[in-house]
């Protein structure tokens, strides 16, 4: 341990967030130095990563929301980690079978439509952390600030970068993107303390993982990993879904695949039928649609057909996974499941048969995640130690070249941070320019792979052509993202570069939409003013109502009876409006125009108390 | 926070020499990491945080040079005023001259779709694979050699070998790419 690591003055709490396509999970460790699942309000651990734009304008997260994916299917969104990081051109296959509005002019960053407003992926993602943020503020009750957050390992520069945007714009610092397999190891890795290789195979909503990992010691090194952003649970409900609508249609000669609330019943209707299967052989899908019913049975070996070739679509990453690492599936010692998906026996067995070995099932494949990014908060805040995460990069880094061909200049399973250095100079005499397109992926020519962004290295000092002498440096740091620096060879000079990220937000755009969620802030405050306003005006419109039954309300004179009714009636006419000093006006003016009333109340009951005592 | 060497071997404390003990090298690895990785300076200064990155990315580039051997060797080549480029791998080794021109006979054949020629062509892999390992085994030795004398002509003769096993192992990695497209 170096002098630096040693003074922890002030140590601040960091959490754990598991920001998943399905459900969402905060972790912290508690005070006897376990990771810990942090509850909603609700009390449930899980926050679906559903969000619904109410009719009032407030923002709704979790299991309220999921309930208005039927009611209001127009207003709300899920499964929102689809499009992280993604342009309107890559997103065309899951436009076909996710009910996601994506607004008009979406091009490379995509606006999703909900209701009459419209927002991109990581504002979405944001109000899914700052519901999180504030479930972990109210349980802990202290203020929480900074997080460290999952990313599927196989995410690209564009995705992990979305979903750093995603925390900022919710107040979050992001310490680290920690990905999601290894965090699950971290979790499981913390009580065994063994020393070996570990294979984590993690099948979630919407994305698939492989990583294996060499374990000393506290180290835990990250071999190779592999894994398919587009590949989850998700596709599994769009299986059993395409075949209900298919029944449906001939049974009830109607397509209701068009039907916002009906697809999202029968959605809820395969998931629970899907879970279901995993503990009994045969299950019905049922679905109650406007006074119409649909039933089929399914059972697990039809189920299993349907799915066959998703699990395998897993096997393929997992060889390639396997050789990456230089292991053999003999000196794999563990293989660990993460992610829902794993409870389907057949996924299970697919694994025991590629890995020879039996798999871990000991911590809830639902939260071993979110317990590995407490974990690693725990060793960011200093309160974890003698733990290390050595994690990769999931894709090799490379520019283009003449004629298209990419040059790599970081492979990919790299222990990251990882760095090159390459040299620019120019082509022509006096050119001030050079453009560099850097991209990330296997392929070899660089239409085939991802483009990350286009730097441009400006005001070169100018000379003969192939006389400057430009140094780039790339740097991909521990999240697993880019970092570009430039210096003139020859003066020593840092040069600037201009990023143009090809998918994503520009800082800019982030800054805006942190000032305009605080806008929004203000909106929310105020919107709990308002509610605060009229559960009194509700009170005391329960009172008044109660006290006309009352002797003492016919005792009043006509005119004070009028002036009760007048009031009743304006603080009626303000109680749906947003003004909650003007609600307020109205109870204290209510409050006023019936003290004689009240006063005459407690009058009757103390003289008939006191009549009733007298001996 | 003092100036990092640059220098791979440097950085590792290790003697320039092209034989490596692996295990060593690993628990400096770790041993390094431990002290340089980002994750003990998160809540300290910029300059801290900027510190530790550099370290750990200069640390990590110099474990994956260092760890293969050749790679290494390249490294080793460079510093000593070697010039390594892709360039000598373009060159047919004379002695592999008729080798390659058979080669490229029998992939011509079985890119026209006659499959005769897939024995030949796995026949070719094999015997390549078998240069290469050959390739290796001297290679070891000169690496010895290398460590014992610092001598420069065994670097100039490793140079020719390095470029040679280049050579072969395109020819490997193109074989078996015929192969497996042609199977599929």
């Amino acid at each position: 341990m170096t002098p630096l690591q040693i003074d922890f003055g002030n140590q601040e709490r960091v959490v754990g967030i598991d920001l998943g396509t399905t459900n969402s999970l905060v972790a912290y460790m508690d005070p006897a130095g376990h990771p810990s699942v942090i509850p909603g309000e609700d009390g449930d651990k899980l926050v679906p990563s559903v969000v619904t734009l109410h009719r009032k304008g407030d923002i709704i997260v979790g299991n309220k929301a999921r309930a208005a994916l039927i009611d209001e299917p127009d207003r709300t969104v899920y499964s929102i980690k689809r499009l992280m990081g993604r342009g309107v051109g890559d997103v065309q296959e899951e436009l076909k079978l996710f009910p996601f509005r994506v607004a008009e002019g979406s091009e490379a960053v995509i606006r999703i439509q909900l209701g009459e407003r419209t927002f991109t992926p990581p504002e979405i993602s944001a109000f899914i952390l700052r519901q999180l943020k504030k479930n972990t503020e109210a349980f802990l009750g202290e203020p929480v600030t900074k997080a460290v957050i999952t990313v599927p390992a196989y995410f690209n520069d564009a995705q992990r970068q979305a979903t750093k945007d995603a925390g900022r714009i919710a107040g979050l610092e992001v310490l680290r993107l920690v990905n999601e397999p290894t965090a699950a190891a971290l979790a499981y890795g913390l009580d065994k303390r063994r020393d070996g290789i570990v294979a984590v195979y993690d099948l979630g909503g919407g994305t698939f993982d492989i990583s294996i990992l060499k374990l000393h010691d506290g180290i835990f090194e990250v071999l190779a990993t592999n894994g398919d952003t587009h590949l989850g649970g998700d596709d599994i409900d769009n299986r059993l879904i395409h075949i209900a609508l298919e029944d449906i249609q001939s049974e009830w000669g109607k397509d209701i695949s068009h039907y916002g609330d009906a697809v999202q019943t029968l959605r809820r209707a395969v998931i629970e039928a899907k879970e279901r299967l995993s503990s009994v052989p045969a299950t019905n899908i049922e679905l109650n649609y406007k006074g119409k019913h649909y039933q089929r049975e399914i059972t697990r070996e039809l189920f299993e057909k349907l799915i066959a070739d998703i699990v395998d679509r897993t096997l393929g990453p997992c060889r390639a996974c396997i050789k990456d690492a230089g292991v053999t599936v003999e000196q794999i010692d563990e293989v660990v499941l993460v992610g829902g998906s794993t409870r389907i026996p057949i996924v299970r067995n697919a694994v025991e048969t590629l890995f020879r070995a039996k798999p871990h099932t000991d911590l809830n494949p639902d939260e071993v995640v979110a317990l590995g990014a407490a974990v690693q908060a725990g060793i960011l805040a200093g309160t974890v130690e003698n733990q290390l995460l050595l994690d990769v990069t999931p894709l090799s880094l490379g520019i283009e070249t003449m004629g298209g061909v990419v040059s790599k200049l970081i492979h990919r399973n790299s222990t990251i941070p990882a760095s090159a250095t390459e040299a620019f100079t120019t082509a022509v005499e006096g050119q001030r320019n050079v453009l560099i397109h850097v991209l990330q992926g296997e392929r070899e020519l660089a239409k085939d792979n991802r483009s990350l962004a286009r730097f441009d290295l400006k005001d070169i000092d100018p000379l003969p052509a192939g006389m400057a002498r430009i140094e780039v440096r790339f740097l991909i740091d521990a999240n697993g993202i880019l970092n570009v620096t430039a210096r003139d060879a020859r003066t020593g000079k840092e040069q600037s570069v201009d990023i143009k990220p090809s998918y994503g937000l520009t800082d800019e755009q982030v800054e805006a939409m942190i000032s305009e969620s605080i806008d929004r802030a203000g909106e929310d405050f105020n919107a709990r003013q308002v509610a605060e306003a009229r559960v009194e005006a509700d009170r005391i419109l329960a009172a008044v109502d109660k006290a006309k039954q009352n002797d003492a309300y016919l005792d009043l004179s006509d005119e004070e009876r009028r002036e009760i009714t007048r009031a009743l009636n304006e603080l009626l006419v303000v109680y749906h409006g947003d003004d909650h000093l003007l609600i307020r006006a109205k109870i204290d003016q209510l409050n006023n125009v019936t003290m004689k009333l009240a006063e005459n109340m407690i009058n009757a009951a103390v003289s008939s108390a006191l009549k009733g005592t007298k001996i | 926070m003092g100036s990092l060497p640059s220098n791979y071997y440097d950085f590792f404390e290790l003697e320039h020499r092209l034989d490596l003990d692996l295990k060593d090298l690993e628990k400096r690895f770790y041993a390094l990491s431990r002290q340089y990785h980002p994750d003990g300076y998160t809540l300290k200064s910029r300059e801290e945080q900027q510190y530790a990155l550099d370290a750990t990315a200069i640390l990590n580039d110099a474990y994956r040079t260092l760890r293969d051997p050749l790679p290494r060797a390249e490294y080793l080549l460079k510093e000593n005023g070697f010039d390594i480029g892709e360039q000598g791998s373009k060159n047919v080794p004379p002695e592999l001259l008729e080798e390659v021109f058979e080669l490229n006979m029998a992939i011509e054949e079985l890119r026209g779709g006659d499959d005769s020629a897939r024995p030949a062509l796995e026949d070719a892999r094999n015997k390549f694979v078998g240069m290469r390992d050959q390739v290796d085994i001297e290679l070891q030795a000169k690496f010895t050699e290398y460590d014992r004398t610092r001598d420069s002509n065994v670097l100039s003769e490793i140079r020719g070998m390095l470029n040679r096993r280049r050579y072969i192992r395109n020819l490997v990695n193109e074989v078996e790419k015929e192969l497996t497209g042609a199977a599929a």
